[in-house]
């Protein structure tokens, strides 16, 4: 792997504000996001960091500042353009079709790199390209023993994997992730920060993450923000010994595991 | 039910209804033809509403807009071509179901339910009060279409048991084709954008395409329907597009089983077979109408649909495993 290859960023998020009437959520955040990197957005409830991944995600947009990818103004394309352009999400809410199996929401991720709406009389299940990527990327998530199930009845943190399953599916360069970890046993949390760390080795992650322990395993660009202001953005050592951080986060009443 | 009773079961329904003729009862073979063309209405409003989630109030005007495209574009005194009126109708039928889509479809959930109601009366007025198709009389079409190809004639729609069968093997299309298309990437999208609709913008879905061209094929299958109406019974009238029949074809596919289309042709048989006796036993046979619709939505969530699955889990509850 080329110096110049660790250096490609992916997004570049340049002062980036948004407004809900008088509050601001976000005031001037720049986030710059390179491949081959999990750059973490930390902060306290409240902070802004949905709001921040959701204008990323083009799903929230901003009121000033503007966003681009490898180069590319794309802020003001919607959230199913920024798909196609190579940006994926997952959700802080599990957010997958739970009547289907989990074979059937990574086949419809796939699909969407093919959309021919007009092709009425194909039969979805014979487009083989899609099934055998959305195998590869189920199992890249690690969920290979569950393909056949409905997902509606797998345990919390399996849904969880099946949300990166399906935006790996979408071919996606940047994968925002809203707190993948949340409400994951010890055991699930472990194994999705192998797999995070796996991906991380082809792609640009921003995570939006509560586990400390989590954040400072796999981070290699942490930003700290805080009442939706960008407080520090630094590699791990420099926020673990940032006191403003401290102050502001890390010290007082929210001190998780640090 | 596995796939192979499954498939003798609708082979038998469909040999039944063919069989219908034979009685040489006007009145059933007026009746039932009617009962397939709702039918074939009803598979067309669920592939909105049971397949796509989009619940519109207004599918009487796609019905109607064919019904009356027939009438009009029908010469005086001679018949027009069916290979010329058919696809004419539809395509009058698809054509406002596509820029009536354009704006309906901006909207969600009860906004999207009151602006397809909204167009639907506006499209109920424009017959109404126009001269265009006969004002609230409506008008005759005086002569059914003809099916000749080049002087040879394969059918007399004149004749009504070669008409019962052209809406029996049109149906039956319906069916296959909506059945062919639900499994088609396409249909699966729909499906998922039903289930979800923002997660499928998410994965790079735009999914406004899709539900719109979901919207004009329900449109042109509804007129299909209201092309069959108009010839089997030879008149129009605005009462075609009124909300009353967008309502009661809604009815049709909740009372069958939104999302299932075996279901939703015999919620269109139950509909219409409880209108005939009901109000062969009182005149307030409306009152007996929702009661039974009421009932059906308390007990029967998932309508007629859900009776198989219901009697399977309660043997399967008595076998005391």
């Amino acid at each position: 792997m080329s110096e110049a290859k660790n250096k490609e960023v992916l997004l570049q998020a340049d002062k980036l504000t948004r407004r809900f009437g008088g509050l601001v959520a976000n005031q001037d955040i720049s986030v710059t996001l390179e491949r081959q990197m999990i750059h973490v957005l930390l902060g306290p409830n409240g902070a802004g960091k949905s709001t921040c991944i959701n204008m990323l995600s083009g799903d929230l947009p901003p009121s000033e500042g503007r966003i681009h990818f490898m180069g590319k103004d794309i802020t003001g394309l919607t959230a199913a353009q920024r798909s196609q352009v190579g940006i994926g999400r997952s959700y802080q809410r599990t957010n997958i079709f739970p009547q289907f199996t989990v074979l059937e929401n990574v086949r419809l991720a796939a699909q969407s790199r093919r959309q021919q709406p007009w092709r009425i009389f194909s039969k979805a299940m014979e487009a083989k390209w899609a099934l055998e990527k959305a195998r590869a990327c189920i199992d890249e998530a690690g969920l290979g023993k569950r393909v056949d199930w409905v997902s509606g009845v797998l345990s919390h943190g399996e849904q969880r994997q099946l949300e990166i399953a399906m935006v790996l599916a979408t071919d996606a360069q940047v994968l925002l992730l809203d707190e993948p970890l949340a409400g994951m046993g010890s055991e699930e949390s472990a194994s999705m920060v192998e797999v995070l760390k796996r991906l991380r080795q082809t792609r640009g992650i921003l995570l939006v993450e509560h586990d400390m322990d989590a954040v400072f395993a796999v981070a290699d660009m942490i930003t700290v923000m805080v009442n939706g202001q960008l407080l520090e953005c630094g590699p791990p050592a420099q926020i673990k010994a940032s006191v403003a951080v401290q102050q502001a986060y890390l010290g007082t009443e929210d001190s998780f595991h640090v | 039910m596995n796939v192979q009773a499954s498939l003798i079961l609708k082979l038998l329904v469909v040999a039944l209804l063919a069989c219908v003729p034979l009685t040489g009862e006007s009145f059933y073979i007026e009746i039932v033809g009617k009962i397939l063309v709702m039918a074939i209405f009803a598979m067309s409003l669920d592939l909105l509403v049971g397949f796509t989630g989009l619940v519109s109030f207004g599918h009487a005007a796609y019905f109607g807009i064919a019904a009356y495209a027939v009438a009009i574009l029908s010469p005086q005194y001679e018949a027009a071509s069916l290979w010329y009126v058919l696809p004419a109708s539809i395509g009058l039928s698809a054509l406002a179901a596509f820029v009536i889509g354009l704006f309906v479809l901006r909207t969600k959930g009860i906004y999207f339910i009151m602006v397809t109601l909204a167009f639907a009366q506006m499209a109920y007025f424009i017959f109404h009060d126009t001269p265009l198709g006969g004002g609230s009389d409506g008008m005759y079409l005086n002569n059914k279409p003809s099916a000749a190809i080049f002087g040879w004639e394969p059918f007399d729609l004149t004749n009504e048991v070669h008409m019962f069968y052209f809406i029996l093997v049109m149906m039956v299309l319906v069916y296959l084709f909506l059945t062919r298309i639900l499994q088609s990437p396409f249909g699966r999208a729909l499906v998922g954008i039903k289930s979800n609709e923002h997660r499928m913008q998410s994965l790079g879905y735009f999914t406004f395409r899709y539900k719109l061209g979901a919207f004009t094929l329900a449109g042109a299958l509804g007129g299909l329907a209201g092309f069959l109406y108009a010839v089997l019974f030879g008149f129009v009238t605005p009462e075609l597009l009124s909300w009353h029949e967008s309502g009661n074809v809604l009815l049709m596919v909740i009372l069958g089983g939104m999302g299932n289309l075996p279901g939703v042709i015999a919620g269109a048989f139950a509909f219409e077979a409880m209108r005939e006796v009901f109000a062969d036993l009182t005149k307030y046979w409306q009152l007996l109408m929702g009661g039974v619709i009421v009932a059906v939505v308390l007990f029967l969530p998932g309508g007629l649909a859900g009776i198989p699955g219901r009697i399977k889990r309660a043997m399967q509850g008595g076998d005391a495993k």
